[in-house]
């Protein structure tokens, strides 16, 4: 492609589109670009995100095309927002939300500072501890069901074989009070490379005249870390806090394969209900004011951290 | 070898284009689960495919989103299934919106009689309005949920005196569900070969159907009914009955004291796995997978024997499954759909269909003076037919589905509220569903 | 690397490697675990208590690729002695095979939805960053927020509209919608890396460019695009990889046609109950193309995964 002269294509084309081309302007080269982009993007998702919030006023129901579709102003919403059920799928993903992020800041954070002292060997070690989030969430959730068998999986058994426990004695994913921590662990094994590549690169960005600066000062290794390390990678944790705040908000996949948002209702998480409540339920109009909730939820969050996030980068 | 094929499916192609009024051959998709059966009709088709020249693909979908995906298919008006052997619980929403087509003109027509097929498979999956002569199936794999044991630990004389010790009577096939449950907490916790064993695997699956088909089994028994015999619809005092109420006690009994650690999300695929690798005594599942179990290295070859669902204070009933199979309203190959009921419905095709491990529904077929001692499981099979009962199917059954699903699993598994406060929910809920669709 | 005082001790080194290889062997074993599941006998997968040492199989590969019958006697006697080591192996389990099973299909389907998405999104987002880097786009920052913003809406909650949507069009379960879809959900990830690797190129090369007589248009293609092929290379990666992983949309948007791997493996059933090693077998297959581009991506997967935000 790059060896045919631009010449025989300019000779091929016809002479009015070859000026036409020629002839344009850069402004009508950017829209013409632009354009397909902005156009897919309306589409696909501006357009079915304006028709959620159409719905969300009405008590559409897709799977009864016969019947007539009537507007029922905020109904919706007052029926979501004091419907305790839904403050349950909130606490729960609330709960799995503040534990995935705070186990793998602090093993991410941990690990991408032992692999940034440089032994041998850190490179091929680093990508193979990064192969879990590269994998299909739901394939994974599906085998991690199996492996939390308590008599034909493996979890169990080595837990059992460093604790002593019995194996049989407990059950990750049947029992209401550790099945809130099954998914965590999951999605914990899952994407702590994420939060340890962000750290790296973090720790990578550090000049080393800053800390050969501190050693002349004769500041112990402990306060370099403290007023150095800490500081100059915040912003690079807080960026890895943010993608995986939306990212988990957002979690179906992992979960639903996982437990499938039991026992009871103990990891039934927002996206699971909300798939349940407009793909089960077949309830449109309620499910889309639920989505507009979780929206608006994760817009308002996310901007009022990235305002934090932009204040400690200024510092 | 596959040009030779091919030859004959052109050569029979234009033979059965030569014949007056044969329809030109079509390849019809029949739709189903993804299970045993399945295999066994895919295999049984292939005659089928040679005798009427037509060729037969298959979509079959996982239990789990079985339902799911089938209804939306139907409901959305898709063609992709000519045929479809729909679960018995969807009939009266094919048959009120006109997703199924009706076959009483065909079955006069072709001389197939609905007195010839065992009556509650009939019931249960070709009529609507049910007890009326009005047919949108014909019952293609008759099902109900009954139980697998290891006849083989039973038969062990120091389980047995154990036993005896215990209960002061003989080990055995248990005649109430008492005496289940009792079977089931002896074996709780039991070393057997240097493996703690379990007593019963039970369905507890929250995500489709899973939960309610298995608490069914206890509810009917202790005296569940589904409404008012007398006025139809009225649920209070019937779905919460005090009895209905003990029943789900019942279960959430033996799900606590009597099931392997980790059962709480367990529907077919599980508990045979649970049973077949040997960690449990019992296993309540559909009689479709007793095949498979007699098939097993494990605990197959007379290792198992089966029973039905054994009786409460209230009576005996089974919960009922199976299909009967219907021609898609949407399908653009109705003739070609209709040619193959017309072919499935033959005794002899129903008796090669029951050897290969699909439950006929014919009674010639199971009536024969063989077919009891044809398979260990046989007269099991028999038995438990004659007691079935079915969930709602009702056109709104997958709502009434859903809010069952949800108020049961979470008393059963994960102990919220009171039996009596989760069937009164029921109560509501239903009641809810059914002023929502005019009928209250 | 010369000597310098903020160069960690031996000892340091040591300790530091060991806790990593232990993490590091701690968090493959469970991708170990489904790897060797797919070479057990379908006994072996779920024996009780679970077996680590067993003899391999290929009955995982052999029922992932095929339908199978439990087979009776007659039918046993009418069709021979198997020609094949897999019918073979199906024979073994007192089976026969009935046909090929629909994996293929869906792999298949995988390839299709995934190349083509990525491809139709490298074409559009390769020319939406150019023009966002080059030129002044009108309300540049505020399309740049839009298109980005675009990737924070949970699939799920639009996932309704755009099944009535697809539904109305007749896209639903068709290759097309899913390359559509999964296209504008990555356009929002390419356009913002490849706005920063053309960034990266100097402006001089194309001014030149312009100055010997090339058109825009040549100066683009001529000029930025091999210039940005590595760039652009390591986005489509990105872009591969999660319409290759994605779920949530093709649970709920594909069925018969157009269904991926995703959520087909977790489905797979064998004769009688569950087949964990196809479902292992399956699974693997499907997860090493993802490896192979983890190990050849190792440079830029910083990049790829912050949207651009985190350079190395």
């Amino acid at each position: 492609m790059k060896n045919i002269p631009i010449e025989k294509i300019a000779a091929a084309t016809p002479e009015t589109v070859a000026q036409r081309i020629r002839g344009l302007s850069d402004r009508s080269i950017a829209w013409i670009f632009v354009a397909p982009t902005i156009f897919l993007l309306l589409a696909i998702n501006i357009f079915p995100l304006i028709w959620t919030i159409w719905l969300s006023f009405t008590n559409s129901r897709v799977n009864r095309p016969n019947r007539d579709v009537e507007w029922v102003g905020l109904r919706n919403y007052e029926r979501i927002l004091s419907d305790s059920d839904i403050w349950n799928t909130m606490q729960a993903t609330a709960h799995f939300l503040i534990w995935t992020i705070v186990l793998q800041v602090l093993i991410g954070f941990f690990l991408a500072f032992l692999i940034n002292k440089k032994f041998r060997g850190n490179d091929l070690w680093t990508t193979i501890i990064v192969f879990p989030m590269m994998l299909s969430p739901a394939v994974v959730g599906n085998f991690w069901t199996f492996l939390y068998q308590p008599q034909i999986g493996l979890f169990n058994y080595v837990i059992a074989f460093f604790t002593g426990v019995d194996p049989a004695s407990f059950s990750m994913i049947g029992d209401v009070n550790l099945a809130p921590w099954a998914i965590v662990i999951a999605d914990t094994w899952m994407w702590t490379p994420f939060v340890m590549l962000i750290c790296l690169a973090g720790l990578r960005s550090i000049p080393n005249s800053i800390y050969e600066a501190a050693e002349c000062d004769r500041a112990s290794k402990w306060r370099q870390f403290w007023t150095i390390t800490i500081p100059m990678v915040l912003p690079f944790l807080m960026l890895a806090v943010l993608f995986r705040g939306i990212e988990n908000f957002k979690m179906f996949d992992l979960v639903v394969q996982l437990t499938g948002g039991g026992p009871g209702n103990t990891t039934t998480l927002t996206s699971i209900d909300l798939k349940r409540e407009a793909f089960e339920k077949w309830r449109t109009g309620y499910s889309s004011a639920y989505a507009v909730i979780l929206f608006v939820t994760v817009f308002g969050l996310a901007s009022i951290y990235v305002k934090a996030l932009n204040k400690v980068k200024e510092r | 070898m596959k040009s030779k094929h091919l030859m004959t499916v052109v050569a029979s192609a234009i033979v059965a284009g030569s014949l007056p009024n044969a329809a030109a051959a079509e390849d019809l998709t029949l739709c189903w689960a993804a299970w045993d059966p399945a295999n066994a009709l895919v295999e049984l088709s292939k005659d089928f495919e040679t005798k009427s020249g037509h060729s037969v693909s298959f979509e079959f979908v996982p239990w789990t989103s079985f339902a799911d995906r089938m209804l939306n298919e139907l409901n959305s008006a898709g063609q992709l299934c000519d045929l479809m052997i729909g679960d018995s619980q969807w009939i009266g929403g094919g048959a009120e919106n006109g997703h199924y087509v009706k076959l009483n003109d065909f079955f006069d027509a072709n001389g197939i009689d609905m007195g010839d097929f065992i009556p509650a498979t009939v019931t249960g999956y070709a009529e609507w309005p049910k007890n009326t002569p009005n047919y949108y199936a014909l019952p293609a794999f008759g099902d109900v949920v009954g139980w697998t044991y290891r006849k083989d630990w039973f038969e062990r004389p120091e389980i047995r005196e154990a036993f005896k010790a215990k209960y002061g009577r003989e080990l055995g096939e248990p005649a109430t569900l008492e005496e289940l449950k009792d079977i089931a907490q002896f074996f709780q916790g039991r070393d057997i070969d240097g493996t703690t064993v379990y007593g019963a695997a039970i369905y507890t699956e929250r995500g489709s159907e899973g939960i309610t088909m298995g608490v069914t089994n206890a509810l009917y028994n202790y005296g569940f009914q589904y409404e008012n015999p007398d006025k139809p619809y009225d649920l209070d005092g019937f779905v919460n009955s005090k009895g209905a109420a003990e029943g789900l006690e019942f279960y959430k009994e033996l799900y606590d004291t009597a099931t392997p650690p980790g059962s709480s999300n367990w529907y077919m695929s599980e508990n045979i796995d649970a049973y077949k690798s040997g960690q449990v005594a019992l296993q309540m599942n559909f009689a479709f997978i007793w095949p498979g179990v007699e098939a097993d290295p494990n605990v197959g070859g007379g290792k198992s024997g089966y029973f039905p669902n054994p009786a409460g204070p209230a009576g005996q009933f089974a919960q009922l499954g199976g299909q009967g199979i219907s021609v898609v309203a949407y399908s653009e190959k109705q003739e070609a759909a209709l040619e193959y009921i017309k072919w499935f419905a033959q005794p002899e095709i129903q008796a090669r269909w029951w050897e290969l491990g699909g439950y006929s529904a014919l009674r010639e077929v199971v009536e024969d003076p063989g077919f009891a001692d044809s398979q260990p499981y046989a007269q099991t099979f028999l038995d438990s037919m004659a007691i079935v009962k079915d969930f709602w199917a009702e056109p709104a059954y997958a709502d009434l589905l859903l809010s069952m699903q949800e108020r049961i699993h979470n008393y059963v598994v994960a102990g919220q509220g009171t039996a009596q406060e989760a069937l009164d929910g029921l109560v509501e809920d239903w009641t809810e569903v059914f002023e929502d669709e005019g009928k209250l | 690397m010369s000597f310098s005082i903020t160069e960690p001790k031996k000892g340091t080194k040591w300790f530091a490697g060991v806790l990593v290889v232990g993490y590091a062997l701690i968090t493959i074993a469970p991708l170990l675990w489904i790897i060797a599941t797919g070479f057990k006998s379908p006994t072996d997968s779920i024996s009780y208590p679970p077996k680590v040492i067993f003899d391999p199989s290929l009955e995982g590969y052999v029922n992932l690729f095929t339908d199978r019958t439990r087979a009776t006697d007659d039918m046993l006697e009418a069709k021979g002695e198997p020609q094949t080591w897999y019918e073979q192996i199906a024979r073994d389990q007192g089976t026969i095979i009935s046909g090929p099973s629909r994996y293929g299909e869906r792999f298949l389907n995988s390839i299709i939805i995934g190349f083509g998405s990525t491809a139709l999104c490298m074409v559009l987002g390769t020319a939406a960053a150019y023009a966002f880097s080059r030129f002044r786009v009108p309300l540049k920052d505020d399309l740049l927020f839009f298109i980005l913003s675009t990737r924070m809406m949970p699939p799920i909650a639009v996932a309704i509209p755009i099944f009535l949507m697809f539904r109305n069009l007749g896209l639903n379960d068709t290759h097309l919608g899913m390359i559509l879809l999964y296209t504008a959900v990555n356009l929002s990830l390419s356009v913002w890396l490849l706005k920063g690797f053309i960034d990266e190129i100097p402006v001089e090369y194309e001014e030149a460019a312009l100055i010997d007589g090339y058109t825009r248009f040549q100066a683009f293609y001529k000029v930025v695009l091999p210039q940005a092929a590595t760039g652009i290379a390591s986005t489509a990666i990105f872009c591969l990889i999660f319409a290759w992983n994605e779920y949530a949309f093709a649970v709920l948007l594909t069925s018969g046609t157009a269904q991926t791997a995703p959520p087909f493996i977790p489905t797979i059933i064998g004769v009688g109950g569950k087949d964990w090693p196809a479902v292992a077998a399956g699974a693997t297959i499907f997860l090493v193309p993802v490896m192979v581009f983890t190990i050849l991506l190792r440079k830029h997967l910083l990049r790829g995964i912050t949207f651009g935000a985190v350079r190395k």
